[in-house]
This record gives C-alpha cells, structure tokens and sequence, in this order.
C-alpha cells in the first residue's frame, strides 16, 4: 500500500479538475429550467424534450451516425489492406516512400486535407453531400487504421501464415481463416478510432458537406455561434454519454479477452499440474 | 522367407521422388545451401543431421515451397516444382516452431488441412480422433494451444502434418520436446504410420540415436553441403570424413602418416610406438597424411597384453565414465594421447576389474578402423 501524500492527492484534484470541469458545469446546465444559460432556474428535463421535437438537430445525428459507420468501415478494409501491403510486401522499390505516403495525412493540418478534397469534389464534379462527407473521413481516418493494424502486425508470426498455406489454403483464405482471426482485436480498435475520429470531426466535414447533408458538430457549431443554447448543452451531454459508454465497452471488451486468456491459462495448470 | 532388403537408392531403375539438382541458396550474399545434389526415394525415411545453422530447415522450406531457389532445380515426381505453390505441393510441414493456430482448439487445429480438402464431417471427426488417439491428445483437444505443454504442443503440430496423410512429410525437430519413454514410442509410431501409409518422411533431427532408429538414409550436412549420405549404419561403420565419424557417436581419432602395405595401411603416429594397421580399400593422396577413426566399442581393454593382436598399445587409466550398463574407460598413452574403449558392465561396481591409474592394454583388429583422409 502507497502511503497517502498531500502533493500526489493534490495534482490529482488539479489534473481531473482541468479536465472534468468543463464538462460537469455543461452537464449540470442542461438540465437547467431557465431559458438563460448562465442563470440556474431549478432541474428539468425540457430541454431534452425540446431536442427531440427539433429535426434539424435529429437529421444531422442521423447523417453523423451514417457518415461514421460508413466510413469507419470502409476505413478499416483499406487500412487493413494497406497496412498487410507494407507489412508483408517485403522490400520493393519505392516502398519508403510508399508508407510514408500512407502515413503522412496523420500529421497533414486537417484544414489541408479538407480544402484539397474539396478541391478535388469541385474539380469531378461530385455533389457535396453524404457520399463525399464519407469519402472524405474515409481519407483520413485509414491511415490511423493502418498505423493500429500494421504495429500488430509486425509482432504476427509468419509460420502461422505459412502453416495455413502448407495446410492446403489459398492465401486469401490463410488471411481470412488465421491472419485476420488473430489480429481482429487490432482491427476492430483501428474501426472504432475511426468511427470517433469521423463522430467529432468539425473540420473536414465543414469543406466536404453540402447543403443536403450536415453533421452534427458542425451543426452544434454553427448553432453556438448565434448563442448557446440549454438545447445544445442537451445535446453535447447526450453526445458525452454515448462516447463515454463506447470507450468503456471498448476497453472492456479488449480486458476481459485478456482476464479470459490469463484465466484459462490457470485452469489448464490447474488441470494438467 | 527373407525380406527384401529396402535399398531404392541402390537400383539404377528406381526413380527419386525428390531430386535436388545442384541447388544453390543464398539469403543476400549468405550461402545457405552450397550446390545441394541429392536424391531421396518414396517410402523412404531420410534423416537430416547436421550442427545447427547448417541449412536443414532452409531445405525444408524450399520443398514445402516457402523459399524461393536461388540456382538449380528440385523435382518432385519428376515435376519441377520451382512454380508451385505450397498448398499446391502433395508436402505437409511440421514446423520447428510448431506455428499452432493460437485461436483454434487442439481439435480444430488438427483438422484445418483436413477441412480445406472438403471431407464430408464424420470422415474429418474420425481422422482427427485417430490424430488424437495416435499422439495421445484426447483429453486436451478443447484446448488452445496456450493451455498444454511444450510436449503437447509439439504432439498437435505433428498430428496435424500428419492428418492429411500426404505423399511427402517434412519433420522439422519433431520429437525434441518430448521425453525419452514419448519420444521413442512416437518415433515407433512413425515408423509405423510409414509401413502402412508408405508416406516418405524427411525428418530434421539433433539427436543421432533418434536418427539411427528411424532412418533408412542418414544425411550428414554442414555448412550448406552434404558430407555423407549413406545408411545409418553406413554412416556408423564407414565414415567418408573425420568430421562425419566425429558427429556421429563417440570416435578415437588417431592422426598419422600412412603407408601402403598388403591389404591396407600401416599408420605410423607417433616415436616409439608400434605402427597400426587397418585393412581398407581406400587410395591415399601423395601426401599419405591420414587418420584412423576407431569406435570405442570395437577397442579391448585388458589387463594382459592380449595374444595375437593386430594392433595393441599401451596406456594408463585415466578417467572412467559409467554409463549403467556401458563404462567408457579413457585412456593415456606414454605419448600422451588420450584414447577411448568401451566395456560392457557385466559385473557389479564393486567388482570391477579396473580402476583409476591402472596399466591397461588396448586392442583392435584390423578391421576396426576407418583410414580417412580428411
Ligand atoms: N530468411 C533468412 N535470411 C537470412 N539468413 C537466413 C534466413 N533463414 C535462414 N538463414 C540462415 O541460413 C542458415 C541455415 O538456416 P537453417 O534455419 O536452415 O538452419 P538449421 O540447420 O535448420 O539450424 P537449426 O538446427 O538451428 O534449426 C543459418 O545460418 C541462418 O542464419
Ligand atoms: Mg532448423
């Protein structure tokens, strides 16, 4: 046991403080009955009731939610896809070059990346709207996929592969039926980085939408600048909530396959031992 | 009746299974497999042997067909196979590190091959139950790999190359984890499991006893080339090079200067010494600088200097190394080299006719030793 000390308990305080502050107060004022946002008026639930009666704010969740599945998916294929390339392809000409191509719009200012895709929309003459909104997500957040999945794949043990082909599988099947089972843990955390990457992202979306479809933060954004509203604090709280409880499944999900493997481990040395 | 005796690489008609043509493979400008001429015949068990590093994994894998060769061919069935690819080569791999499926039970990675040939599913759970009964697996087939020993592992690896009963089964240091009692049941099993499939097994080892056990052929490589192949007990008795002699088994090597006489050689070795004599058929080069190989079983040793030898010298006793039913007596001549002989135990320890410091004389007839030249 640690012994308390007055600085560690401190500068924890401070440290959570900085953090959790911000959005205690935005919590409490959403459930604030007056219609100012800086005066306290009693509890009250109206404001989430009003949130639910508001469609813009309803499409432009329900075009987030869309825009973030799509997206992340197909984020996730061609990240995977890349990320087994540059691990597995060996040394060919070029290929320094190559990953470090992939990799680059990880540290490209996202104002950057979204004015050039808009460019690019512009110059094909592709509609702004939902499908280059997923497009556009899909351009960035596959490169944070391919990071997450080639470092696990780096630690993969080859002769696994090779064991399949010997086994009689064509390669595609050695992926899909040893590789991919093995790294699924990789792959699925390269989808949900991807999937909160596009859930907050205000930038990108702002170059790439139109005016059929608008996220949610650039909604919650250009609402706020004609003044906060207890209905937007509504809404971010709701939004606080469902990010919480994604993160915490999230690493629950990835704890428990580990507890479950430790777990086995001792139920087989209790067995044989 | 008298068997006939299995010797395909004997018969001029027979044809190989295996070629290797004058294979060359480098990794980078390392060469891993120097100019490799070898032919393996079906149904038989060849073995590997060589220290490690020496290329015996690499030849696996170029058969299995996860190395690409750098020069030459290798022909199975007579068919090139340079462009086949693995899962399309009639080969199965154990491999040296296992390489389980981490995420499949015992049971599930024993039928992996088994699935891709599309058996219909009572076929499959047989075969695997058979797999399972043969390495004694049947209480650890829900297990993952991560739940079961190192010997166990190493028994799922080989049932599963074996399920597939393919034509050709590469063995990469299939028994090395296992104990002695498992390790020479299993080795039987094989030997079994080949009389009855006719499956021809390459098999990896570093355990020579396991390799003279086994094999039909024995093949000593070193450094990427081939030293010797012949059969085990071709290896044993008849040794090409003194590296060979000295990797296979215990070995007296005496260094000398040979003259031709009669039917063979008399090696001089050193001052005082009476010459030895060995009997062969060998030519030694000009230079006549030679070496005999004598086995420390085929040297007597006694107490009186034994009537009508061959060869006979003297020495002291210097170490004894009890092996149970074997001591090894090491012994130093005047000119103080040390040789070995060895004597079955057939009386208690207590009873034992020599001891340390003795005067003892050594034996051995002509035919005992081999006259090598390197
Ligand atoms: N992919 C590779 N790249 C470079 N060198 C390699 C590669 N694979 C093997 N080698 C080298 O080739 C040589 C032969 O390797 P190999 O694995 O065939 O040895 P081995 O005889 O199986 O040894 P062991 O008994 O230790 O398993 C070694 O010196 C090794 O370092
Ligand atoms: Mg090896």
């Amino acid at each position: 046991m640690r012994r308390f000390s007055w600085f560690n308990a401190t500068s924890l305080t401070l440290g959570f403080a900085f953090l959790y502050i911000p959005m205690i107060i935005l919590i409490l004022y959403s459930f604030n009955a007056s219609k100012l946002v800086t005066v306290w008026a009693g509890f009250s639930t109206r404001w989430y009731g009003e949130l639910l009666q508001n469609e813009a704010f309803l499409n432009a969740a329900w075009v987030t939610l869309k825009v973030a599945v799509a997206s992340s998916t197909i984020a996730t294929v061609l990240g995977t896809m890349a990320a087994y390339v540059m691990v597995r392809a060996g040394r060919f000409s070029g290929r320094t070059l190559f990953s470090g191509m992939i990799y680059a719009p990880l540290v490209m200012p996202e104002v950057i990346t979204g004015l050039s895709l808009l460019l690019l929309f512009i110059g094909i003459g592709l509609d702004r709207g939902i499908v280059t909104i997923i497009l556009a997500h899909t351009t960035f957040s596959m490169c944070y996929v391919s990071v997450v999945v080639s470092s696990r794949l780096v630690s993969f043990d080859r002769s696994l592969e090779e064991a399949a082909l010997d086994l009689g599988c064509s390669p595609f099947e050695a992926f899909r039926l040893v590789t991919l089972p093995i790294i699924a843990p990789a792959v699925i955390s390269g989808w949900l980085l991807a999937f909160t990457l596009s859930l907050d992202d205000l930038v990108i979306a702002s170059f790439t939408s139109g005016p059929s479809a608008t996220t949610l933060p650039i909604k919650i954004f250009s609402a706020v600048r004609l003044g906060v509203s207890p209905e937007i604090n509504a809404l971010s709280t709701i939004m606080i909530a469902i990010v919480t409880v994604a993160v915490i499944t999230a690493s629950f999900v990835s704890k428990r396959a580990s507890v479950r493997q430790q777990a086995e481990e001792k139920a087989a040395v209790r067995a044989t031992g | 009746m008298t068997e006939p005796v299995f010797a395909p690489w004997d018969d001029p008609n027979e044809k190989p299974l295996i070629e290797f043509k004058n294979v060359t493979k480098r990794f980078g400008d390392f060469t891993a497999i120097d100019d490799l001429t070898l032919d393996i015949y079906e149904r038989e068990f060849f073995a590997l042997l060589g220290p490690s590093g020496c290329g015996k994994t690499t030849m696996m894998r170029m058969l299995a067909g996860f190395e690409t060769i750098t020069e030459g061919t290798i022909l199975l069935s007579g068919k090139n196979i340079a462009r086949v690819p693995p899962n399309r080569r009639a080969v199965n791999m154990m491999f040296q590190s296992y390489a389980l499926f981490p995420h499949l039970t015992v049971w599930d990675n024993i039928a992996f091959g088994l699935k891709r040939e599309k058996l219909p599913k009572d076929q499959i759970e047989a075969r695997v139950q058979e797999m399972l009964k043969l390495t004694r697996l049947e209480k650890f087939s829900k297990r993952k790999p991560h739940q079961i020993s190192g010997g166990q592992r190493q028994r799922v690896a080989l049932a599963r190359s074996l399920a597939k009963a393919p034509k050709l089964l590469l063995l990469d240091e299939p028994l090395g984890a296992l104990d002695k009692k498992l390790r020479q049941d299993t080795q039987f099993e094989l030997m079994d499991i080949q009389e009855k499939t006719g499956t021809t097994f390459v098999i990896v080892t570093h355990d020579q006893e396991e390799a003279m056990t086994v094999a039909s052929r024995v093949a000593v490589m070193d450094e990427g080339r081939l030293i010797q192949v012949a059969t085990p007990a071709g290896i044993y008795e008849m040794p090409n090079t003194v590296y060979v002699a000295d990797f296979i088994g215990d070995v007296n090597i005496i260094e000398g200067h040979g003259t031709k006489t009669g039917d063979g050689y008399d090696v001089t070795f050193a001052e005082g010494q009476p010459a030895l004599h060995a009997k062969t058929d060998a030519q030694l080069g000009e230079a006549a600088r030679c070496y005999l190989a004598i086995r420390p079983e085929k040297v007597t040793i006694s107490a009186e200097r034994p009537d009508g030898a061959v060869n006979v010298v003297q020495g002291t006793i210097h170490d004894i190394a009890y092996l149970g039913n074997l001591s090894t007596y090491h012994v130093e001549l005047p000119t103080g080299q040390i040789l070995k002989a060895q004597a079955a135990n057939t009386r208690r320890l207590s009873r034992r006719s020599f001891t340390w410091e003795d005067k003892v004389w050594l034996s051995w007839t002509d035919t005992a030793a081999v006259v090598l030249e390197r």
